[in-house]
Formats: C-alpha cells, structure tokens, sequence
C-alpha cells in the first residue's frame, strides 16, 4: 500500500479489472469487454461532466450558505456514470448521499438533491418511477432493504424468466466505511442465502471522513464475498468502461436467478467528505497527486480525442450544457419554496393520530396568536 | 377511537366466514389465536408474509406459527439467517415492493440489532417520502416477564417504540383482542409493532371469529367500577382484573381499563373513567420511570386536573434490569402491589 495505489498494479491477485488506462487507451482483459460503442462512450463522457458541474455548483452554493451541507462525489464519477448505465429501467437502486451520478443517472432532477441539502424538503423523488431509492443516510441500512426487494422481486416473477425485458436486479451503493457495518454484511448472508437478484457495489473511495481503508479492512474489500459465498471483483472504478462491462455482467447474472456478487469499485474521494470536513487535517497532498492523474473524466476524453470519436464542438457542447445546467439549478434552487413545519404532520401516518392533530391545532391556534397581537 | 368503531366489513380482520370453516365460536389458546389470525390474513392477502427465526417447521419457539409454513409455503413463511436487523431490513425491502411483511422477533431482549431498522427506517419511510410510500410492516414482539426464563428473555421495551414517531404500538390482553388485531395490524399501511405478553400465551379463553372487532386504536373498559381506576395493558390487565375482583370483595368497585393501544394512545375512555371515580393507578411491568405510565399520568392530570382526588400513581417494575427469575415475583406488578396502590390512592 506504500505507492498509495493498493493493488492497481499492472499485475497480482488483487489487480482490478480496467478496459481502459488513464492516458485512455483501450486494454483488453480476459473475463471483461466493454458492449457499448463509442456513441455510449460520448454519453459517459457528457453524464460525467454534468454530474461534476452540478456538484461544483452544489459546492458553491453551500459556500454561500444558500446550503446546509453538500458531499461531494469529486472523483467517483466513473464509478457511478459506468455502473447506472449498466442499469435497465426496469431495475431499482439504492443510493447513498454521495451517489449524485446514480441518482442523476436514473433520472433524478438534480434540483431534489439541492432541495435536501438545502433543507427544504426530506429528501425525497419519485422513487417508484425513476427506479430509485432515497439516499441512504444511516451508514449500510441499504444493505438488507435492497436485499429484501430483490427478494421481493423474486417473488413477484420478476427473476430468471428468460424475458430481458421483464426480469430485474437491484444495484445496493455503499462505500468502504459501510462495509464494516452489521447491515451490510447481513444483507451479503441474507442476499446470499436467499440468493437474491442484487449487486452489491462498493466504492472503496479510500476514506471514510478521516479514517483510511486500512481501518475498515486489512484485506482487499471484494476477497471478503467469498466468505459469503458469492463472486467478488475488484474493478478501476475510475475506468467508466470497465466499470460498466463488470456492472454489466452482474446485473445479468442476478437478473438471470444466478444469484448476487459482489464489486469493489476501486476509486478516490478527491474531495472533502463533505462540505464540513478538512481533509487537510488527515491526508496527504502526494496522494491526491497520484489519483488526479487516474482521473475518471480525463481518461475518457483522451480517448475519445486521440481515436477522432469526438471534436472539439462536442467538448464544447458538452460544457455548455452543463454550464447551462448549473444556472438553471442556481435559479431554482434559490427559488425553492420554504416548507412548513404543519405539512410535515401530514407525512407520519396515514391519517393523523389524535396526538398529531391536538399538538398540530395548539401550535397553530399559537401562531395565530403573535398575528392577532400585531 | 371510540370504543363504539368498527371497521369496515370489506376489510381484512372484520365478519366473513368460507363455508366448512370451524364452529364461529372456539375456546384457544392466544398462541392459537394468533395463529388463526396470522393464517386469516394470509388467506386474505397473499402479499402478506411472515420471516423470522424457527418460525418454519419449528413452528416458532412459541408455536404461534406452527404448520404455517406447511400450508403457505417457503416463499411465504421465511425462515431467516439469525439476524434481528436482516429480518426487520429485508422487510422495508419487500414492503417496498408492495408486500405486507410479518416479522418475529424471537424475544423482547433481542430486538435491539434491528432497533436502527425499526427507528431510522421503519418508522420514517412514509414521512422521508412526504407521505408517498407507506411502511405496512409488522414486528411481532413476545414480551414481559414470568416465566423464569433466563436474561433478555422477559423484558418490556414498549416505551422506547412508543416513544418512536412513525411506529404505531398495540398490545393484546386475551385471545379475542390477538385474534384481531393480528389481522388489523396487518391490514395497517403504517408499522405496528405488536407485542404479545408471552406469560398469557397459553391461558384460554372464547374467541368469536364472526365478531364485530373493536378498533385496532382504541381502549377498553374490560371491567366497569366507580371507586377507582386501574390502567393496564397486556399481561397486567389479567392482573388488574384479579385485583379488582379481590377489592369488589372488600366492597371496593374497580374500574380496568386495557390500553389495548400504546400509540396512538385512546385516553378518553381512561379520562371519562377517572373524573367519575377522582382516583387513578396506573400498572405495568417496564421500569416506573419514563414509562408508558408516566405518559398516562401526565395526560390524565392535564385532562382530569379538578376530578382528581389523589396523584396519579404507578405500580410498575423498578429500575434495576429484570431480576433472576427467582426473584421476579417480586419485581413484577401483583394483585397485592396493584391493591396497596389503591390503599395509598383512596387514603389521600
């Protein structure tokens, strides 16, 4: 671990899987390749892209307390863009706080992650229809609910039929941290016993705020599916293509009744943990160095210069977009409107409890009191 | 939540009977109540599910689900990995598919693994998603005392759930209510935790499965008196009634009052109770402080403030962990602690 690149190495048993290096030329690899053409290559590139504008924003508008709190996804955009296109619509997610990409990537307006943050709203989009879960706030909680709706979805018919236009998988995000907790490793016995239709896909982003990989693990994080009793890969989570072809063959694989796996995405946290951290305070600026040069975005765009797969317009393009993005979600989110604490009465049961609507009443008739006095 | 309501005969847990089905009227057990009632809304929902741990072949370590398995199969009686946190997380996972999952948990002193599941997940689903996606889980909780089982087996943790906004906490007395509101827990979009005292497991008594149900939310006058008021709720009002029953004798008429439900909590029935009678006690077998009964006691003085006679005082466990078995006799709440307490109360 002394290079600070922990078994990328070009060689050994922990290498990870990677279809395409970080100068961005294009390797071949002898269980994975990469399905998509170069127009789905554009795509990555250009979902890349915006999700890091929106997260620039994000990071700008809590700066300027327009935010409570933003965490940042700085570096796992490849990890995330590769591993959500590897997704069907009919398939469902569970994201944790810093899974922008996925989120986005399903679908997500970007503004509802704006609206969480920003405290105007729990946090909350249409979950059924975009085929994606809230964030996961309480560290590895996702773990067993993904594994019970892939059990669900067991049950409904919906694994192992042969139709690929019907069968489903469920994606379980969490990072390195999570991995120490019950949830998940519950969820990985439950997933496996049951053989429920889930990926679990780590991203190993190397911290957990200030505490390193070695703290959670003191072996490579995707050896540990085999003590569970299912296939475990380490993929270069900054190689979007790689990503996707490993993702890929996962969600077959479950789809398919063949049961769940395991993915360590290995990637980097470039930025704080969120808003409110100094990693100033942890780590070293040398280790930062080394991983710009392993950047997700970067790799991609090289090869898609140096092959002709893309011009200069589309780069252009694709930034304007995403500056176009970035105003519109400045504007609205500014315009968000506030909430009231009287709505939020109406979200805890299906109807009211008595002691809901005698507390709610005595608090109004109180407001009502500083209006009548004025 | 008047004790008057009913619910709707269209839905699960209320009148209806197949032809060939047994007698309407049938003396069990309140683990066989149960069971009848889990198999009830099995027959009526085939979203609903039953996971936990031994609750296949074994039947439960208290046989509530015996022959379950049997008759709905593997799919649909789950035995689980021995993981409180699995059993309870999976569900929210298979409630969010649209199932109507019903988890056991195998002793009171064994929820706390899935008490993170229960409080940060279970409870908030509805309101994390603005009202948009319910969470109709229930969480069965075998739980008090008096058995002489060993430690963490006879807790009564039901204030930490009541205490918990999104959960909804009941708790049944005798067969009937278990009979019940089983099914009405499970025919509930919101979570239910459902605690089941487990020293009444096996006492008998008539179920009427062609009854008009009371409400899942409402409590009950289960005996009627002017002198007093005790407030109990599932294995204290067998307690309670007996206390009553021995005070009627000294011509002293108590009234019982079985909370059935401990949030919401129906407190009219309780307060209707106490401005006639001005004397009120409050019984349970969770430590006295912070308990339900404190709730009760400070609804009941903020509602019934000039009717009172004396405080409102509690008989409940002390605040030392549940003791050795040899000596839970006299932790627990009894006929003469429960009748003590109204000495105290009408000599004020």
């Amino acid at each position: 671990m002394s290079d600070g690149l922990n078994g990328l190495g070009e060689s050994g048993p922990d290498t990870a899987v990677q279809l395409l290096t970080p100068t961005g030329e294009r390797v071949e690899h002898p269980d994975y390749a990469f399905a998509g053409d170069d127009a789905m290559v554009r795509r990555f590139y250009a979902d890349m892209v915006r999700v890091r504008r929106v997260d620039a924003e994000a990071i700008a508008l809590q700066r300027q307390g327009e935010l409570g709190l933003w965490p940042s996804l700085l570096g796992q955009e490849g990890a995330q863009i590769g591993a959500v296109h590897a997704m069907r619509d009919q398939d469902y997610a569970f994201p944790t706080y810093r899974e922008h990409g996925i989120t986005i990537g399903r679908g997500v307006d970007p503004l509802r992650l704006l609206a969480m943050f920003r405290g105007t709203d729990p946090g909350t989009w249409d979950i059924e229809a975009l085929g994606v879960h809230l964030y996961s706030i309480i560290i590895g909680t996702q773990g067993l609910q993904a594994t019970g709706y892939g059990m669900g979805l067991e049950r409904d018919g919906l694994v192992g039929s042969g139709d690929p236009e019907r069968d489903a998988a469920v994606m379980c995000f969490f990072g390195d941290g999570a991995t120490s907790q019950g949830d998940i490793n519950e969820g990985l016995v439950f997933a496996s016993s049951f053989n429920a239709p889930v990926v679990f896909f780590c991203q190993n982003n190397q911290w957990a705020i200030s505490e390193p990989i070695e703290r959670q693990s003191r072996a490579p994080l995707y050896r540990r599916a085999a003590g569970f009793g299912l296939p475990g890969v380490r993929v270069d989570g900054n190689d979007a293509l790689a990503v996707h072809a490993v993702t890929t063959a996962a969600l077959d694989r479950a789809r398919s009744g063949n049961g769940p796996t395991f993915i360590e995405a290995y990637t980097y946290r470039m930025g704080a943990h969120t808003t409110s951290d100094d990693p100033t305070k942890y780590r070293l600026e040398h280790e930062l160095a080394q991983w710009r040069d392993r950047d997700p975005i970067s790799r991609v765009r090289a090869y898609l210069e140096s092959t002709g797969a893309a011009d200069a317009d589309f780069f252009a393009a694709v930034d304007a977009e995403s500056d176009e993005l970035a105003v519109r979600l400045r504007k609205e989110c500014l315009a968000l409107p506030e909430p009231s604490l009287a709505e939020t009465f109406d979200w805890v049961y299906a109807t009211k409890s008595p002691e809901l609507v005698e507390q709610l009443a005595r608090h109004e008739e109180y407001a009502a009191s500083f209006e009548e006095a004025r | 939540m008047s004790t008057t309501s009913v619910r709707p005969s269209s839905r699960p847990g209320a009148r209806g009977r197949d032809e060939g089905t047994p007698a309407p009227v049938r003396t069990m057990t309140m683990a066989k109540a149960l069971n009848a009632g889990l198999r009830k809304a099995m027959e009526d929902d085939p979203k609903v599910l039953l996971a936990g741990e031994d609750i296949g072949k074994l039947g439960g370590v208290f046989r509530v689900t015996e022959g379950l398995q049997k008759d709905f199969g593997e799919s649909r009686v789950i035995d689980t990995p021995l993981a409180e946190s699995g059993i309870v997380g999976t569900a929210v996972g298979m409630a969010l598919r649209g199932y109507r999952p019903v988890c056991e948990i195998q002793f009171d002193g064994f929820v706390f693994p899935a008490f993170d599941q229960i409080v940060t997940q279970v409870a908030r689903m509805r309101w994390r998603t603005k009202g948009a996606v319910p969470m109709p889980v229930v969480i069965r909780i075998p739980f008090g005392g008096g058995i002489g089982a060993v430690e963490h087996h006879s807790e009564s943790p039901e204030a930490y759930f009541a205490h918990t906004v999104g959960l909804k906490v009941v708790t049944c007395s005798n067969p009937a209510d278990a009979y019940w509101m089983i099914q009405q827990a499970i025919a509930s979009d919101d979570p239910v935790i459902f605690f089941e005292p487990k020293r009444r497991y096996y006492e008998k008594a008539e179920v009427d499965t062609t009854a008009e149900p009371l409400d899942l939310h409402s409590s009950r006058v289960v005996r009627p008196g002017r002198d007093g008021t005790l407030v109990a709720y599932g294995p204290m009002v067998k307690t309670c009634v007996e206390a009553a029953s021995v005070a009627a004798d000294e011509g002293r008429e108590l009234e019982v009052i079985d909370l059935r439900t401990l949030s919401p909590l129906d407190l009219g029935p309780v307060f209707e109770s106490v401005r006639r009678t001005g004397h009120a006690v409050v019984v349970h077998e969770a430590p006295v402080s912070v308990g339900l009964g404190a709730e009760v006691a400070a609804r009941i003085t903020e509602e019934c403030f000039y009717s009172l006679e004396a405080p409102v005082l509690r008989v409940a466990g002390m605040d030392v962990p549940y003791p050795p078995s040899r000596a839970e006799e006299d932790y627990l709440p009894d006929l003469d602690r429960v009748l003590d307490a109204v000495d105290r109360s009408l000599a004020y």
